[in-house]
Parts: C-alpha cells; structure tokens; sequence
C-alpha cells in the first residue's frame, strides 16, 4: 500500500517536471516578443511565413534565426509600422532578392508549369483511366481470367 | 507495336533520371538576382578610412566600378582577399570595398594585416544597403557599369574561373581592363 502511494507520487512528480519543462521552455521567447505589442507581431510573422530565408534556404524568415532572417523580420515590422501593405513588403523583397523569397510564386509564363502542371498531369491521367476502362468494358469475357469465387 | 510497348516506362525512366541528374548539377544557392541590368540601390555611406567623411552612389557615376562585400568575421572572405588584391591591382577602375554589419576597429585590422585593395570601403553597419544590393551570402561581388547599371553578381568568395570566365571579359567590354 506504501510501495503504491510512493510510486504514484513518483509518478506524478515526474510528469509534473515534464510538463513544466515543456511548458516554460518554448513560452519564453514568445512572452518577450509579445510584450511589445502583439497585433503588430501576429502580422511580421504572417508575413515572415510567406518569405524565404536566403541563408537556410528551406525556412521562412519567420523560422529563422540566421542574422538576415532577424534583420528582414526587423525590416517587415519597420513596414508594417510605417503603414505599408503586406504586398508592398512584398514587392520591397522581390525587388531585391528575385521571385525566389516569395514561398508563393506569382502565376506567369514561367511560372505555368509549376502551377497548372499537376493539373494537366491529372486530368491526363482521368483521360488515359477512361480509356483503358472502356477498352475493357468492350473485351469479351473469356479474354479475363474467371473470379476465384466462380461468379 | 505491341512488343515494344515495355520500351514506355523505361523511356519515362530515362526523363526521370536525367531530371534528377541534371538536378545534381544546379547549385540552388545561386539566386538569379533582380538586381541584373537595373541601376544600383542609392546610398550614403561612412567610409572606413574616415567615419565623418560619407560617400554616395552618385560619386562613382561615369566609370565602371566593382564592389566587393565583406566583413571581418566571414572566413571565405579572408579566402578570397588575394584574388581582390590582385583583381584591384590590375583593373583601371576603383574597387570598392562594402563592410557589412562588421565592427568598424575589427574591419581596420583585418585590412591592415591583409592588405587593402579597396579604393573606398564603406561601412554598412547595421546592413540596410547590404538589403538593397540583396546581399545574402558574404562575400559578394557587383560590378556596376558607368551608367550605374549593375551588370554582374557573384555571391561567395570568388574563384580564378570566376574572375576569368565571368568578371574580367565583362571589365574588358566595359573598358575597365588594361
């Protein structure tokens, strides 16, 4: 009955830990940033999300803590605070670092493969289904091996 | 006809791989920049050599002109110093040294125990014209032609194929080479 009730103490002691840890540790860095002012911060990392970090080229700036990174976020909320829109941060970054920031590429002629491609591949691939499934549907019977059931 | 039709997937299998081969061999840390065939960003900038004195675009108009980006921190810039020395040595137009976010003492240091080829350099403190040039990788190299064109960018430390293959036939056409 002891051995239970020390165990059980144990237990919740040491999830107690686990989940102060996991709790303080990430909240930290978001409490500081939030103490200036939360709106304004909500919209830099809506914005940072959509833009990619040229030094460690699979994340955003929002993700980033590479010196650029720090310095375009600081550069999106110094826009946004003067009052620009989201799309002209968004023309000041391709101005200066080419369609390649924007996660989002615009739709133009080079473009048009990325874009209309998968679609392309599947309404081919509808097609080429249709195709062989009417082909079948004309086939005689014995063409197919028979059901193992015997229907 | 028909015995032939096992040839489609390994034809597909071909595409495939010469995608993904020809994948191997793109370096996607070249961004094409937009910067290419524009006019250079404006600036004003202190210069290293004398922190009171600024210098602005406009005061390199009418000749070409190289810009080196560097900073005393950055390794491959310390790796590329001797080609800039030499490259300075022997174009008849400034290179112009840009230190990026760097401590200005730091950057006099490394300049005196390396060796200065710089006509100017300026000192980009907190990196904002580093933003405009769209630097992302230091070292960086711009030459800008005397319209104040950019013509080239080169991002990280230059290599003798760079110089030889890219830069200088570039400086040759502009007028800028001996």
């Amino acid at each position: 009955m002891l051995l239970r009730a020390t165990l059980t103490a144990l237990i919740l002691l040491w999830a107690g830990a686990v989940l102060a840890q996991g709790a303080v540790a990430p909240a930290a860095p978001a409490v500081a940033a939030a103490a200036v002012d939360p709106e304004l911060e909500a919209r830099v990392l809506k914005i940072s999300a959509g833009l990619r970090c040229l030094v460690c080229q699979n994340q955003t700036i929002a993700d980033s803590n590479a010196d650029l990174a720090v310095d375009l976020r600081n550069q999106v909320r110094e826009m946004l605070v003067r009052g620009q829109s989201p799309q002209q941060i968004n023309d000041y970054m391709t101005a200066r670092y080419g369609d390649f920031v924007l996660y989002k590429p615009p739709v133009r002629s080079s473009t048009a493969l990325l874009w209309y491609g998968p679609a392309v591949l599947l309404v081919l691939a509808v097609l080429i289904l249709v195709w062989i499934i009417r082909r079948r549907t004309k086939l005689p019977a014995d063409r197919f091996e028979p059901d193992p059931d015997g229907n | 006809m028909k015995s032939l039709r096992f040839l489609i997937p390994i034809a597909l299998f071909g595409v495939l791989v010469w995608f993904l081969f020809r994948g191997l061999s793109l370096n996607p840390r070249e961004v094409p920049s937009p910067l290419i065939g524009k006019p250079a960003p404006a600036f004003t900038l202190p210069r290293l050599d004398d922190p009171q004195k600024t210098m602005q675009r406009e005061d390199f108009a009418g000749k070409p002109w190289v810009m080196n980006v560097w900073a005393s921190w950055c390794a491959p810039c310390r790796e590329e110093h001797p080609l800039v020395i030499d490259l300075a040595r022997r174009v008849k137009v400034p290179v112009v040294g840009l230190n990026y976010k760097d401590r200005p003492g730091d950057a006099r240091n490394w300049l005196e125990r390396l060796g200065n080829p710089y006509a100017a350099t300026l000192i980009d403190f907190d990196g904002k014209v580093g933003i405009d040039f769209g630097v992302y990788g230091v070292p960086e190299t711009f030459v800008i032609d005397a319209q104040g064109i950019v013509r080239y960018k080169h991002v990280g430390p230059l290599t003798p194929q760079v110089l030889r293959e890219k830069i200088e036939p570039l400086l040759k056409q502009l007028g800028a080479l001996g």
